[in-house]
C-alpha cells in the first residue's frame, strides 16, 4: 500500500499553472498527477518527432522520437513509454532502462510502486520485461500480462507451439500455456486467459480452454478436474491460497473454489469478484436476473438493482463496508452497503474509503465538470480535470488534485468542507 | 410450395476444416450433440417456429440465393431449414456425417443470416435464428468451415479477428497518427484517455490492411473537435465471427473485452466504424448473451455518428460530391438497427445525386458476404457470387440510372460487393461514407 503518512497533510493549496505549457510546446497531452499531488506532468511535443516529459513545468534534457502513456507509480515516480531510433523502452523518473526493445506496451506497477513491468516485442518474439530485464525465454505470441502485488514476478499467456494461421486442428490440440517469470507451464491448452499471480508471486492461476468446449481454471499448470461451459478470471484467497472463479453451468453462473461450487449457478452473470481484505467474505458483481445488476456477498445478492451495470467493487480497509458503481441509463451512482447516494453523476470513478472505512469519496463528473463527492455530498469545485481523492491517514482530511482554469491545484481539505 | 427434393450433388468446396471435422464424426456423436443442443439450448422460440411454419414458401422470394438461382427451392429459406434443422429434428439427431457436411455448407455459405426472409414470413419466423441453431450444432460437432474457424481462434487468442498482436495495434495507431500529422500538425490519435467522451472502436482488418481508414476517422474526429480515445490494449476490436460460428462462449468473451475497455476508459459512448456484423454483435447479440439487456455503454454506428456530426454542423462540407452515387443498405444496421434514413441524410448531405437502388432500405438485398459467409474464405467465393446475381442486377439497374459510385457503409458488404461488381462487370467504384467525408470536409489548418 502507498504510505501517505509522509505526505504534506497541512491544510491549504499549492498551484502549478498548466496553461503556459500550451504556449511553450506545440501540444500538451493529457496531464497526470502524482499520488501525493506534488507533481503534475504531461507528454509534450517540442517539434516534429520530438517529445519530452514535462513535470511541474520542467522538461529536463531528454528528448524522444515518441513518448506516450505518462503515469505515476503508487510511490510517486513518473514513467512513460518512449522511443528513439525506432526502438522502445521505459523511462522512470528520468532514468531510461538500459535495454531497448522492438516495442513495449501494457505497463504494470506493483502495489508499492517500486517495480514496473511491460509487455515486450523483441525481434518478433514476445515476453515481458521487469525493471528493464527481459525474460530469458520469449515466445511467438504473448497476451494477458500480469505482475504480482509485490512486484517480484511477471506472468502472461504465451504461445508455446508453432501454429500457422489456418492450422485450426493443430491449434485445437493446444498451443498456448502460461509463463511465470518467462517459464512456461508444461501443460498446453487451446486458450489461456487472465493469468493471476498470488500476492507473493509464488503461484499462478488462469482461465483455460481445454478444447473448443470445456473451460476450467488451471493453477500452477494443473487444470481443475471439473470443467464448465465458461469461466471468468480467477482470484487467490489472500491467506489460504484457495482459488475462486466464476463458472458457467447449464447457462447460469455461479462461483467455484478449487473446482467445487461455493455459489450455486443461479445467476445470469457473475464476475469481478473481490475478497474482503482478510479473506472472510467474497463479493462479486452479479446479474440475479436478465438485465439487472447488483453485488452479491458470499452468494447473496443485494436488493438494489441497476439496469446497465455494476463495476469498481471496493472493500473498506477494515472489511466492514463495501462500495461500487452502478449505472442506469446516463446516470452513474455510487452504492455503499446496498444504499445508493441520492445524487447521480454523469460519470463516477472508483470509490475511495477512509482508513477507518467511515467515509467514502469519489471523483465524479456532473454538469460537464469534474468534482469530488464525499458521503454523497458534492464539493463546490468545478474542475477541468480531477484525480481520485486520497484520505489522510487520520481520515479527517482529503487530498484533492484538480485542474481549474488552466491551473493545477493540490488541496488538502478538511472533511468539514464537504458538509451540506 | 413445391417440395424440395434432396440435394445430392457433392460439395464443390475444398475445405480441410470441414473435411477433417466430418471425418471425425460418429453416428453416436452426431445424435447426442444434436439432441443436447436442441434440448438444453433451445426452447419455446424454436418450438414456436417449428410448430408455426406452414411451409407456405413466402420466404422464398425474399432470399437473394433463391432469386439468383432461378427460384431453385433448395435456396429458399424454408428449403434450407428443410435440408438442415428440420431433418435433424425429424430424425431425432440420427443423421449422417455427409448430412452434417451439407448442413454446414448450407448454414454457413448459402445463408447470410440477413433476416430479409423474416419480413416476408406471415408469422415473422426468424429463419436466421434457425440457421444459427444449425451453426451451433455444427460448432459443437467441430465441423465449422476452416477460414471462419481460424478467425474464431484469432478472436479467442487476441480478442481481434486477424491475429493482430499486442504491439501491432498501438504501433499502427502511432504510425497513422504520425502520417496524419503531416497533414494536420496537431492531430492526435489519443490512446487510453480516461474520461474521453467517445471510445472509437474498429474491426481488425483496419489496422491489418486498411490503416488509412483509421487515418480518415482520426481526421474526422479532429475536424469535429471530438473528445475521443482508443484503447491501447485488448478490447479495441468490435468484430465477432464467433457469433457466426456458433461459438457463443467466445462471442461473449470478446464482447466483454470490448465493453470492459470502454468501462475502463470511462467513456460516455462507443462510436464504431463502418461495420455491420460488429454492430449486430455489440448492439444485439453479444451483449445479451452476457446478460446486458441493452449495451451497457451506448454504441453508435458510424452512420449514426456521421449523421450527428453533419446535422449539428460539427463538420462542414466544402462542396458536394459531384459523381452520382447509389447507396447499399447493410442488413445489420438497417434491418437490424433502423439507420436507413440517417444513411440517406448523410448521403444527400454529401452528394449531389443519390440514385436509389430498388428495392431499398429494410427491403434491400444483402451483399451475400455477411453472416460470416465471406469469412468462410476462398472455397466459397463462387457460392457468394453466383448466389447474388440479383444484387448485380440491382446494382446494374442503379448504374443505368446514372450511379457511378456505390456507397457501402459496412466492411463485409464492401468486400462482398467488390466481388460482385468485378465478377459481373458492373463497373462501380465502391466507397465508405468515411472516404467521402474525409475528401469533402473542411479541414482544419
Amino acid at each position: 500500500m502507498t504510505d501517505s503518512a509522509n505526505w504534506d497533510w497541512d491544510s491549504g493549496a499549492k498551484q502549478i499553472p498548466i496553461t503556459p505549457w500550451r504556449e511553450r510546446f506545440r501540444w500538451v497531452e493529457e496531464p497526470n498527477a502524482s499520488p501525493d499531488g506534488e507533481r503534475v506532468g504531461a507528454v509534450v511535443n517540442l517539434d516534429e518527432g520530438e517529445f519530452a516529459i514535462c513535470i511541474n513545468g520542467e522538461t529536463g534534457d531528454q528528448v524522444f522520437d515518441k513518448a506516450w502513456h505518462l503515469r505515476f507509480t503508487p510511490s510517486g515516480k513518473w514513467y512513460a513509454l518512449v522511443s528513439e531510433m525506432a526502438e522502445w523502452t521505459v523511462v522512470v523518473d528520468g532514468q531510461t532502462w538500459a535495454q531497448n526493445f522492438g516495442y513495449v506496451w501494457n505497463p504494470l506497477t506493483c502495489v508499492s510502486g517500486d517495480h514496473l513491468a511491460v509487455a515486450v516485442q523483441q525481434e518478433m518474439q514476445y515476453g515481458m520485461a521487469l525493471d528493464g530485464v527481459l525474460w530469458e525465454t520469449t515466445y511467438a505470441n504473448a497476451t494477458y500480462f500480469a505482475l504480482s502485488a509485490d512486484g517480484q514476478v511477471t506472468a502472461a499467456a504465451v504461445q508455446v507451439a508453432a501454429c500457422d494461421s489456418a492450422e485450426v486442428h493443430k491449434f485445437q490440440e493446444g498451443t498456448f500455456s502460461a509463463a511465470i517469470a518467462g517459464n512456461a507451464w508444461e501443460n498446453r491448452f487451446v486458450n489461456v486467459w487472465q493469468p493471476v499471480l498470488s500476492a507473493d508471486g509464488s503461484r499462478l492461476a488462469a482461465e483455460v480452454r481445454l478444447n473448443l468446449y470445456d473451460y476450467t481454471i488451471a493453477v500452477d499448470g494443473s487444470p481443475w478436474p471439473q470443467t464448465f461451459t465458461s469461466v471468468w478470471e480467477p482470484s487467490f484467497h489472500p491467506s489460504s491460497g484457495a482459488v475462486v472463479a466464476p463458472v458457467r453451468i447449464k447457462g447460469k453462473w455461479g462461483m467455484a473454489q478449487d473446482g467445487d461450487l461455493i455459489w450455486q449457478p443461479d445467476f445470469v452473470q457473475v464476475w469481478r469478484q473481490v475478497f474482503r481484505p482478510d479473506g472472510g467474505k467474497l463479493a462479486a458483481v452479479v446479474a440475479p436476473k436478465y438485465g439487472r445488476w447488483t453485488l452479491a456477498v458470499d452468494g447473496r445478492a443485494w436488493g438494489t438493482l441497476f439496469r446497465d451495470m455494476v463495476t469498481d467493487v471496493v472493500w473498506s480497509p477494515n472489511g466492514d463496508r463495501l462500495a461500487a458503481l452502478g449505472k442506469n441509463g446516463a446516470s452513474w451512482h455510487i452504492i455503499v452497503d446496498d444504499k445508493i447516494w441520492q445524487r447521480p453523476f454523469a460519470m463516477a470513478w472508483t470509490p475511495v474509503f477512509s482508513p477507518a472505512g467511515d467515509h467514502v469519496a469519489a471523483k465524479v463528473e456532473i454538469d460537464g465538470h469534474y468534482s469530488i463527492a464525499v458521503d454523497g455530498r458534492l464539493w463546490s469545485g468545478r474542475c477541468e480535470a480531477a484525480w481520485n481523492p486520497v484520505f489522510s491517514p487520520a481520515g479527517d482530511k482529503l487530498l484533492v488534485k484538480t485542474i481549474e482554469e488552466g491551473i493545477y491545484h493540490r488541496r488538502v481539505l478538511p472533511l468539514t468542507e464537504f458538509a451540506d | 410450395m413445391a417440395k424440395a427434393p434432396a440435394k445430392t450433388e457433392p460439395s464443390q468446396a475444398l475445405d480441410q476444416g470441414l473435411a477433417v471435422g466430418v471425418a471425425r464424426l460418429t453416428p453416436e456423436k452426431i445424435e447426442s450433440t444434436i439432441r443436447t443442443v436442441l434440448k438444453s439450448e433451445t426452447g419455446a422460440r424454436l418450438s414456436t417456429y417449428v410448430e408455426t411454419c406452414i411451409h407456405c414458401g413466402l420466404c422464398a422470394e425474399a432470399c437473394h440465393y433463391y432469386l439468383s438461382h432461378d427460384n431453385d427451392p433448395h435456396y429458399a429459406p424454408v428449403g434450407k431449414v428443410k435440408q438442415t434443422l428440420w431433418e435433424m429434428i425429424k430424425q431425432k439427431g440420427r443423421v449422417t456425417p455427409e448430412f452434417i457436411e451439407k448442413a454446414a455448407i448450407i448454414a454457413h455459405t448459402e445463408c447470410n443470416l440477413c433476416k430479409r426472409c423474416a419480413q416476408y414470413c406471415p408469422f415473422g419466423i426468424d429463419i436466421a435464428y434457425l440457421m444459427l441453431v444449425v451453426r451451433r450444432i455444427i460448432h459443437k460437432l467441430g465441423c465449422t468451415p476452416l477460414y471462419i474457424q481460424d478467425t474464431a481462434h484469432s478472436h479467442s487468442v487476441t480478442m481481434n479477428q486477424m491475429w493482430v498482436k499486442g504491439d501491432e495495434w498501438p504501433d499502427t495507431l502511432q504510425w497513422q497518427e504520425e502520417e496524419a500529422q503531416a497533414e494536420f500538425e496537431d492531430l492526435r490519435i489519443p490512446l487510453d484517455v480516461e474520461g474521453a467522451e467517445i471510445m472509437y472502436s474498429v474491426i481488425a482488418p483496419e489496422p491489418k490492411f486498411q490503416a488509412q481508414l483509421i487515418y480518415q476517422a482520426a481526421a474526422i474526429f479532429h475536424a469535429a473537435g471530438v473528445s475521443w480515445t482508443m484503447p491501447s490494449e485488448l478490447g479495441w476490436d468490435n468484430s465477432d465471427m464467433a457469433m457466426f460460428t456458433g461459438d457463443n462462449e467466445i462471442m461473449g468473451r470478446i464482447k466483454r473485452a470490448h465493453y470492459d475497455a470502454a468501462i475502463r476508459l470511462k467513456v460516455k459512448r462507443i462510436v464504431m466504424g463502418e461495420c455491420g456484423h460488429a454492430f449486430r454483435s455489440v448492439y444485439d447479440v453479444g451483449n445479451r448473451w452476457l446478460g446486458w439487456e441493452m449495451p451497457p455503454i451506448p454504441i453508435v454506428h458510424a452512420i449514426d455518428f456521421y449523421y450527428e456530426l453533419l446535422k449539428e454542423g460539427r463538420i462542414k462540407i466544402t462542396k458536394k460530391y459531384p459523381t452520382p452515387i447509389t447507396l447499399h443498405d447493410p442488413c445489420n444496421v438497417v434491418r437490424g438497427g433502423g439507420l436507413h434514413e440517417k444513411a440517406r441524410y448523410v448521403a444527400h448531405t454529401l452528394c449531389e445525386s443519390v440514385v436509389e437502388m430498388t428495392p431499398n432500405r429494410e427491403h434491400n438485398y444483402c451483399c451475400a458476404a455477411g453472416g460470416g459467409a465471406i469469412n468462410c474464405g476462398p472455397p466459397y467465393k463462387q457460392t457468394r457470387i453466383s448466389g447474388n446475381r440479383i444484387k448485380a442486377e440491382q446494382l446494374f439497374a442503379a448504374k443505368t440510372r446514372g450511379a457511378q459510385v456505390l456507397i457501402a457503409p459496412c466492411h463485409n458488404c464492401h468486400s462482398g460487393l467488390h466481388d460482385i461488381v468485378h465478377h459481373y462487370g458492373v463497373g462501380l467504384d465502391i466507397k465508405f461514407f468515411g472516404d467521402l467525408i474525409y475528401e469533402l470536409m473542411e479541414k482544419p489548418a
